[in-house]
């Protein structure tokens, strides 16, 4: 068995290496080189989407498309009344990949699963610290290490979680990259060899495609895996061709040197459209661009001058100038394609007239603000600077003077977390796994000094997000989040600037490909007609 | 002579300290801190961040932390890349020859154009041809080259189809390094349309990065030529009855050529800066992408040694000339 697995590596490698004449290739370019493959010490999208979207399965996956959770490694699952346990049974026969420096004598088991999460974890592990200074942050900022008690191998083929407390979003959080399944025999080779940086050099998964080669900044190359559980895909050869501005990949897209791309910019996405072999399929981001008052500083402490600023902002003018027509505006914090989005929810009117009456209402005059403006460009938020203008424009007219701030980006993410902080602060969120909290503990009394920029703590609110967290059932949290955006809405602890939307342009040759709410780029199912 | 080697290579010494110095100070000058940026939008726990920076040594001494690493690097550890976990010299390594093939294609197309352009220009002073060069020159020289790169590949590659968007090679043509120099790699490869698919992915960034190198060389030459040209030895040569083609070529340009020989050796620097910029445009795997990315990443590891290996290398390119010039000019030496 071993040796034909390896003439089946040695075939596959040499096939690739040969060019195969006939081989179906899917070319995408990307956005970044990948800062490595083992799909968890990382947090960058562009690196899931080279690993554990590629190479790698989970536990669970999200359904194609869909935020709903389906299994994946895991056949089945059974929770505990007291939702503290939660078994997985796994899928039986799940092959690793074979490649030319790894061939598994053992199909995936229990071990792995345990490995997997262990690694992350148990700092006596190897294997935690074995790229240096590795802060395996996705899985702490989850907060598994407090979550997690232990996990039992229970048979071969079943493993069982043990929580420390409730945690309703602890399926979809086994959806995330981070909770990828790694294989633990190839860690034990590789151990033996004293080689355990290849770990995320050449990586092993049970995923679609495996790995053939990455020339560093360039290309990265990957072949359908025969064994995958999940069928082999249409297309032989997938090939990531990194490409970092993004009007040269359209130009790449347009040239045919490309089949899809990530990340258009908004000025490329007309010229695109009509472009006769192209198509560019859109979506609603799973994301949200807001404004943040600080809540804890007068006269931001107060509601009806927070509510009154929010009712001075021309949302629609933002719209056109700054996001182009690809976003809506925005609501409540969490965009409308999620479940438990409160339709019923108006808007606060833009009316500038009545804004300042509230705001003499209130006693407030001749008030002078900061806005902060991020430095970078975000799906969120295409141009921070721009929103702030425009949003300087609006409180003019209100007569509240607004002074435009800015810092390096990892400066003003800090500088805005600050209890004393003057002024309202941009900022956004991508939704991590379509998980309502994932969205709403943004603004959770734990957050705050974290990512509650608003340091805003409203007992009412809390309250109902603690009891979401610790309800299973789907309609009840439903009323839950319902009710506590009412009470955001109520509070107005942020200005909802908008939704965007995110395009795929791809060649009309290109099908199968199903845009992601979570922004992953996963090409298992595409298929590419010649 | 061996004097004079010395004398130079105790001058580089110095350099190098401060060199490493100020790529050391540079990083860390610059707004931003390495650990927040590595972790992202999500951000990191004080508590998590604490053991972080405890763990890369962040919170202690500049002047310790400036001596460990100037005491690994005197060892050849050039440390590990805080963003890949990968070595940097590594990296530095596996990226270096795609900057090296790029910056030497477009040196030889500086020189080969520039200085023709430059010397035409200078016998013909005056001439639409000498104003038109050094017009071109100058915009050549003042073109921003993000701009300029654009521009090419959206008429070059978009509009007409001749040379390929970006990268070293065609994808089809799928082969591991052996020198690391495409041009080479793909002859060596044996498949056919190699070598071509990877010439015509050099044309267009070459050109870019050889535009600004190509204006100085063009306008340099033109200016040494016309001093020479002005001398009494080239009105003599001429009143000797010798054909102008002999008198500029022999007498005019030879003693022309050391301006522009020095010229063509600061080059090298401008070709270093000008990579980063062209290689982010066309997607150039090199060490100018490199940096860039380490510099937005906050890598404090992969921007202090990157620059001081590319300072050692500037440096022992600078020594290799002026021992040339000694061997050259020994008057040099005893200077």
């Amino acid at each position: 068995m071993k040796k034909k697995l390896t003439f089946a590596a040695a075939l596959l490698a040499a096939s690739v290496l040969g060019g195969m004449a006939n081989a179906k290739q899917l070319v995408y370019c990307s956005e970044a080189s990948p800062a490595g493959f083992d799909p968890s010490p990382w947090s960058g999208g562009n690196d899931f989407d080279a690993s554990s979207r590629t190479i790698y399965s989970r536990l669970v996956e999200f359904e194609h498309g869909k935020t709903t959770i389906t299994p994946g490694l895991a056949e089945s699952w059974t929770v505990s009344d007291d939702g503290l346990e939660y078994t997985f049974k796994l899928r039986p026969g799940v092959k690793f990949q074979t490649t030319d420096y790894f061939t598994p004598t053992r199909d995936l088991n229990a071990d792995d699963v345990i490995f997997s999460f262990e690694r992350q974890w148990k700092k006596e592990s190897p294997w935690y610290s074995y790229l240096e200074g590795t802060g395996w942050e996705y899985f702490t900022g989850m907060g598994f290490p407090d979550l997690l008690k232990e996990i039992v191998k229970v048979d071969d083929l079943t493993v069982k979680f043990v929580l420390n407390k409730p945690e309703v979003a602890f399926l979809p959080d086994l959806g995330m990259d981070f909770a990828s399944i790694v294989s633990k025999e190839y860690a034990d080779q590789l151990d033996k060899a004293g080689t355990r940086q290849q770990f995320t050099q050449k990586p092993i998964g049970t995923g679609p495609f495996q790995f053939v080669d990455y020339q560093v900044d360039a290309v990265v190359r990957y072949a359908a895996w025969d064994g995958y559980f999940g069928g082999r895909q249409k297309i032989d050869d997938l090939i990531f061709a990194i490409t970092t501005d993004p009007a040269v990949r359209a130009q790449k897209l347009k040239a045919g040197e490309c089949d899809i791309m990530s990340y258009p910019a908004p000025a490329d996405i007309a010229g695109l459209q009509a472009d006769p072999n192209l198509k560019v399929d859109e979506q609603e981001g799973l994301n949200i661009g807001y404004m943040a008052y600080n809540t804890t500083q007068p006269p931001f402490d107060k509601v009806e001058v927070r509510k009154a600023l929010n009712m001075a902002v021309n949302k629609q003018a933002i719209l056109d100038a700054v996001y182009q027509g690809a976003g809506q505006a925005a609501i409540n914090p969490i965009p409308p394609t999620m479940w438990s989005y409160n339709k019923d929810i108006k808007d606060d009117p833009y009316d500038p007239d009545a804004a300042k009456k509230m705001l003499a209402d209130a006693g407030v005059t001749d008030l002078s603000m900061k806005i902060w403006a991020m430095p970078v460009s975000r799906p969120y938020n295409p141009n921070a600077q721009r929103v702030a203008e425009l949003i300087q424009a609006d409180y003019a007219k209100i007569g509240v003077k607004a002074e435009i701030v800015s810092y390096e980006w990892t400066e003003y993410r800090e500088r805005g977390k600050a209890k004393e902080r003057d002024g309202a602060f941009q900022l956004g969120w991508t939704g991590d796994n379509g998980d309502p909290d994932n969205f709403l503990f943004l603004l959770g009394c734990d957050a705050i000094g974290q990512s509650n920029y608003a340091i805003w703590c409203n007992q009412e609110f809390e309250g109902l997000l603690q009891k979401g967290k610790a309800t299973t059932d789907v309609a009840e949290r439903t009323k839950i989040y319902e009710e506590a955006q009412v009470v955001f809405k109520r509070e107005a602890p942020w200005l909802t600037i908008a939704h965007s939307k995110v395009f795929m342009p791809m060649n009309k040759k290109v099908s199968g490909f199903v845009m992601d709410p979570l922004g992953i780029h996963r090409f298992d199912g595409v298929d590419v007609t010649e | 002579m061996l004097r004079y080697l010395l004398h130079k290579l105790a001058l580089i010494i110095p350099t190098v300290f401060g060199i490493s110095l100020a790529a050391f100070a540079f990083v860390r000058l610059l707004p931003g801190d390495p650990i927040l940026a590595l972790a992202g939008e999500r951000g990191v726990s004080p508590e998590r961040y604490a053991e972080l920076i405890e763990r890369f040594g962040y919170n202690r001494p500049y002047v310790i932390q400036y001596l460990e690493y100037i005491g690994r690097v005197l060892t050849g550890d050039f440390g590990i890349s805080l963003a890949t976990k990968r070595p940097v010299l590594g990296e530095f390594q596996a990226l270096f020859p795609a900057t090296l093939e790029l910056a030497t294609i477009a040196l030889i197309i500086a020189v080969l154009i520039g200085i023709p352009a430059g010397i035409f220009a200078a016998v013909k002073r005056g001439s639409w041809f000498d104003q038109a060069t050094m017009g071109v020159a100058l915009t050549g020289y003042s073109m921003p080259i993000f701009w300029w790169g654009l521009l090419l590949i959206i008429f070059f590659s978009g509009y007409l189809g001749w040379t390929p968007v970006s990268g070293r090679i065609g994808l089809q043509y799928f082969f591991k390094p052996t020198t690391g120099f495409m041009l080479i790699d793909s002859l060596i490869s044996g498949k056919s349309g190699a070598f071509r698919s990877a010439a015509s992915h050099l044309v267009l960034p070459a050109i870019v990065l050889a535009t600004i190198p190509l204006a100085v060389i063009a306008r340099q030459t033109r200016s040494a030529m016309l001093e020479v040209l002005g001398e009494d030895y080239v009105r003599t040569a001429r009143a000797k009855g010798l054909a102008p083609r002999r008198v500029i070529g022999l007498h005019a340009f030879r003693n022309a050529l050391i301006p522009v020989v020095t010229t063509i050796g600061l080059q090298v620097g401008t070709l270093m800066a000008g990579a980063i910029l062209t290689e982010t445009i066309f997607s150039w795997p090199g060490i100018g992408k490199w940096m860039i990315d380490a510099i937005a990443k906050r890598d404090y590891v992969v921007v202090q040694s990157g620059l001081l290996i590319i300072a050692l290398i500037v440096m022992a390119v600078n020594l290799i000339v002026d021992v040339l010039y000694a061997v050259i000019n020994p008057r040099i030496r005893v200077q």
